[in-house]
């Protein structure tokens, strides 16, 4: 009997993304879910720009790639037309925290009925390992390269909490990649996110800790367990806003 | 069929609509806000889609999405507007989906003034996005070649899987003249969009609309299909229109409403037994050309109006090869010319001479 | 008592490690002798009979490298 296998969800590309990238898992869980969830046929990805820019070709859906951080927006011009289908963007947090903030933050209040996937790494990786959004004080980046500070450069930024207060979100959850155990539980958040957009209740969001081996210079493992000790204390998991349960 | 009274905006809504318009996304602007307004009633009436975006830039990558998805879809704004667009108006092009983009100009540069202007044609023409691509850019001078051009806009964006701009001022958006809205065009064959991304149970295969290309070999073969493409469109889709030109010893070009009042210095200047003819370009790219080569031998310069310091003004003297003398006349900041200016221009035609 | 088999798309392994680190069992490696044509270092399992099944190894894996297949043994 068959316990594991690769989902058809995915394509049969080989991924670009470096060993023990934390897109690799995510991308399988989406996969997954849309699978389990029979809807596989009837979703839209969009794929934005960063690491996962190629997440069309690893994906096993009908793809739009966009500019960088309006995958919302175009998210929301394919949702009204074809509103019985299933329509998601998978962005980073530069992407959507940065550039993109407007508009996530106006699709969710418009209540569009569309799944976000935020992979959040705290860095921007594609691009070399930038300081992003949700960078850690005292993080070191090609930007920051004495570390964050709040004098300089602000806080985090707190992309689950924002969007917890604004109405058009159904729901929103805060979850992490660093052990089986919370990978299980960022897959089922997945599912519920995608089940609220079948069920028409509006705007999903999903943001998953996620690590940047190569560019927090460290190896697979290390950085699995650097997200737990470090992100999780300023980016607490758990579900930020249910409107099945207000 | 019977004739309506109607603002320019509100007619270029009218004939999206009966060219099949499936979604707007605008966002307030002047002096184009009749359009998102009249949309957000009309469309709601039709059964469509409308939505007031964020800003001009969430109005054009809805555009994009709605356009991957299949659907006939517009935005509408004006020259600063316009210009957030270029980003989305590019990866449109370069993905080769279809739209239609309404620009009403104003005056500039930065925030401007809201009166009419022509001082966007190099951002229509020559576009602020990056990268080798082409709009089709179409100019009306009246609300009856509005309502036409606009319904011809949405099948050349179909034909072609490209962005069509049409490109109006000011004063072509609040005006009211009589218009017949049921005018037909011209009919085109048009295939199904089979490359809409609606779902992969909905079409054979897996459909993808990208236009990144990281291998220098596939984006070059990519941009030469582009420009293939983009020769097509120049063989079949030049409009314009060519008055008074028999003996003409002197040729205005202009286009859009500064067409209009050409016409009535032409007018004047013929009462003075001064003979002047008119190239009034339409398709603003692709541009035409070829009406250079047919303005006679004798004629003794070529006078370019606009609303702007000069930007048709380049495609002119790359049109002419150096043939004929070329002036300028122009208007800036909002200001609009009057007839008389037009034949001053034209009397005192060596002073203004440029090339 | 439920017992594994493990299957490899060598190909699409990128030698990240992370199946060895989650395995509980600890029966997998690197395999410095063996490298697939990217370049990467395979996995080997040292005890197949000590796999429990639980599947970790493929679930942590990015690439979707190994296939678990659970079977009853007397």
């Amino acid at each position: 009997m068959i316990k594991y296998e690769r989902t058809h969800g995915l394509t049969d590309v080989h991924t670009h993304y470096c060993p023990g990238c934390t897109h690799g898992m995510l991308h399988k869980l989406v996969g997954e879910v849309l699978e389990e969830l029979g809807i596989l046929g009837k979703t839209i990805g969009l794929a934005s720009v960063g690491c996962s820019v190629f997440s069309y070709e690893y994906i096993n859906t009908d793809f739009q790639q966009v500019p960088h951080g309006r995958a919302c927006a175009t998210a929301t011009g394919i949702k009204r037309i074809l509103p019985d289908r299933i329509v998601f963007t998978y962005q980073g947090d530069g992407d959507l925290a940065s550039i993109g903030i407007a508009e996530t933050i106006h699709a969710a209040n418009r209540g569009e009925n569309i799944t976000v996937i935020m992979a959040n790494n705290a860095t921007y990786g594609m691009t070399g390992g930038q300081m992003a959004p949700t960078t850690l004080i005292g993080q070191k980046t090609t930007t920051s390269q004495d570390g964050r500070t709040f004098a300089q450069h602000g806080n985090p930024m707190k992309v689950s909490e924002i969007f917890s207060q604004i109405d058009g979100a159904a729901y929103v959850e805060r979850t992490s990649m660093h052990d089986i155990a919370n990978i299980k539980k960022t897959k089922k958040a997945i599912t519920k996110a995608f089940t609220y957009q079948m069920e028409n209740r509006g705007f999903t969001l999903i943001e998953v800790i996620s690590t940047c081996p190569v560019n927090w210079g460290m190896k697979p493992r290390e950085a699995l367990d650097w997200s737990k000790e470090h992100m999780l204390p300023i980016f607490p998991l758990g579900v930020y806003k249910d409107v099945m349960k207000p | 069929m019977s004739k309506v009274l109607m603002k320019g905006n509100e007619a270029i809504v009218r004939a999206a609509i009966a060219a099949g318009l499936d979604a707007f996304f605008g966002y307030p602007i002047t002096p184009q806000n009749e359009i998102p307004e009249y949309m957000s009633k009309l469309m709601k009436e039709n059964g469509r889609i409308f939505v007031q975006a964020e800003s001009e830039v969430a109005a054009i990558n809805m555009v994009y999405g709605a356009a991957g998805a299949g659907a006939r879809v517009m935005t509408s704004s004006s020259s600063v507007g316009i210009a957030l667009k270029q980003e989305g108006i590019s990866y449109i092009a370069g993905s080769e989906l279809p739209c239609v983009i309404v620009s009403v100009m104003r005056a500039g540069p930065g925030l401007g003034g809201i009166q009419p202007s022509q001082a966007d044609y190099f951002q229509a023409t020559r576009g602020g996005g990056n990268g080798d691509y082409r709009v089709v850019v179409l100019a009306p001078e009246s609300i009856q070649e509005t309502v036409d051009l606009m319904k011809q806009a949405f099948d050349i964006a179909d034909l072609y899987r490209n962005p069509v701009m049409v490109l109006a001022d000011g004063l072509i958006g609040q005006m009211m003249e009589s218009v017949d809205l049921d005018k037909p065009i011209k009919k085109r064959h048009i295939e199904p969009k089979t490359y809409a991304t609606t779902g992969t149970d909905y079409h054979e295969g897996r459909n993808i609309i990208n236009s990144l290309g990281l291998d220098p070999v596939y984006l070059e073969q990519h941009n030469f299909a582009l420009e293939r493409k983009y020769k097509e469109i120049i063989k079949h889709e030049v409009q314009y229109e060519m008055i008074n030109m028999e003996h003409a010893e002197y040729v205005i070009v202009a286009y859009g409403t500064v067409a209009r009042i050409a016409r009535s210095a032409i007018q004047a200047l013929t009462d003075m037994n001064i003979h002047v003819g008119l190239i009034r370009p339409i398709s603003l790219w692709p541009y035409p050309k070829k009406a250079f080569d047919l303005i006679p031998k004798t004629c003794k310069g070529i006078l370019v109006v606009e609303m702007s310091l000069g930007q048709m003004l380049d495609d002119v003297l790359i049109s002419n090869k150096g043939r004929h003398k070329v002036a300028f006349y122009g208007r800036a900041g909002g200001m609009v010319p009057e007839p008389e200016e037009i034949v001053e221009a034209i009397l005192h035609f060596d002073e203004k001479v440029v090339d | 008592m439920k017992k594994g088999k493990l299957t490899f798309d060598d190909e699409s392994c990128k030698g990240c490690e992370l199946c060895i680190s989650f395995c509980p069992v600890h029966i997998l490696s690197l395999d410095k002798d063996r490298i697939n044509s990217s370049g990467y270092n395979l996995i080997s399992v040292s005890d197949i009979d000590k796999c429990i099944a639980c599947a970790f190894c493929a679930v942590i894996c990015p690439d979707s490298v190994i296939k678990v297949e659970v079977f009853e043994h007397e």
